[in-house]
């Protein structure tokens, strides 16, 4: 087992997990889309052909949640970067979290109907 | 030294008082990581500092890319509906976006292989677990970029 930490659950404990996950995970996923991409190099057929898997909802369901992953990593790593280098940074970095955790929210809502529009169509009917 | 003594160095008597003063001064204690003349030339260079630095760095162009990239792919002018073969080539066509794409790739891939190796040294505590998960991300990483960057450069809109 790693040995005792710092943080003891607060804030900043868990915005720390959640941009090591959301890290991991982004990465895993960059590793298959530039493999399902190098797939423009083999034939556009089979380029469209997995594309096309992604067209449908169950993956449109699963690139919501990248698009969350991604939006929560790239705005809690702005407030890391604020942190670390603005001078006041360390003092407001409860404040710039919950700035982070409203912002995603919003922009999340927002996400809604580009990213899961089309699933909905094709489940319910246009 | 008796106990109800004032001493001259006005330490109170129940610490004991010091036995040093002007005529007999303690001895220059030097500062634990000062650097003497003795002390030998550093063999470290400052990677786990530039590595930080690196991951900043990267981390403010990848806002600007990323967030460009899943605003194009994902939200604009229909979604993930539009995304095939053709449209691909509409977008390479420009040496614009190759460059941008090509950025995106190398920044991405070397900020998430950098941070895997801070999470890397984190969990894995034998150093035999480490060198083989290391092993293993490095060949994985290296094998991304090249085979990324070889799609990105050899791209033909033309293949049939
Ligand atoms: C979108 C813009 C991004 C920003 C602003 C950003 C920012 C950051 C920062 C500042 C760190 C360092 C955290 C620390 O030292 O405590 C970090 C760590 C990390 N990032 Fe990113 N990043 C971005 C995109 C990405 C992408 C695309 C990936 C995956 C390919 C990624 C994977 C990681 C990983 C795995 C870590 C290590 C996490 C840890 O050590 O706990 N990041 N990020």
């Amino acid at each position: 087992m790693p040995a005792g930490t710092l943080y003891r659950g607060r804030e900043g404990m868990w915005s720390w997990v959640a941009h090591r996950v959301t890290g991991v995970l982004i990465f895993f996923f960059l590793f298959v889309h530039v493999l399902d991409t190098a797939l423009v190099r083999v034939s556009p057929e089979d380029y469209d052909n997995v594309v096309a898997t992604y067209k449908t909802p169950v993956v449109a369901l699963l690139e919501y949640g990248l698009v969350a992953a991604i939006l929560f990593h790239a705005l809690n790593g702005l407030r890391v970067i604020a942190v670390d280098f603005w001078s006041q940074g360390p003092r407001h970095q409860k404040q710039m979290l919950w700035g982070v955790v409203i912002l995603w929210l919003a922009l999340m809502i927002g996400a809604i109907y580009p990213v899961l529009g089309h699933a909905a169509r094709e489940l319910f009917g246009s | 030294m008796a106990t109800t003594e004032t001493t001259a160095s006005g330490i109170g008597p129940v610490e004991g008082g010091s036995v040093y003063n002007v005529d007999n001064p303690a001895p220059l204690i030097e500062a634990p990581r000062k650097r003497t003349k003795k002390t030998p030339r550093t063999t470290r260079g400052n990677f786990e500092m530039a590595a930080w630095l690196f991951m900043r760095l990267s981390g403010v162009l990848l806002v600007v890319l990323v967030i460009t990239h899943l605003l194009i792919q994902l939200v604009l002018d229909g979604g993930v509906s539009k995304i095939g073969f053709a449209f691909v080539a509409g977008r390479w066509a420009s040496p614009f976006w190759q460059v941008w794409d090509l950025l995106m790739l190398w920044l991405a891939m070397l900020h998430g292989a950098n941070g895997l190796r801070t999470v890397i040294n984190d969990y894995a505590e034998r150093a035999n677990t480490r060198l083989w998960l290391k092993g293993l991300l490095y060949t994985a990483t290296v094998f991304t970029i090249l085979l990324g960057t070889l799609v990105i450069f050899t791209f033909d809109p033309n293949i049939r």
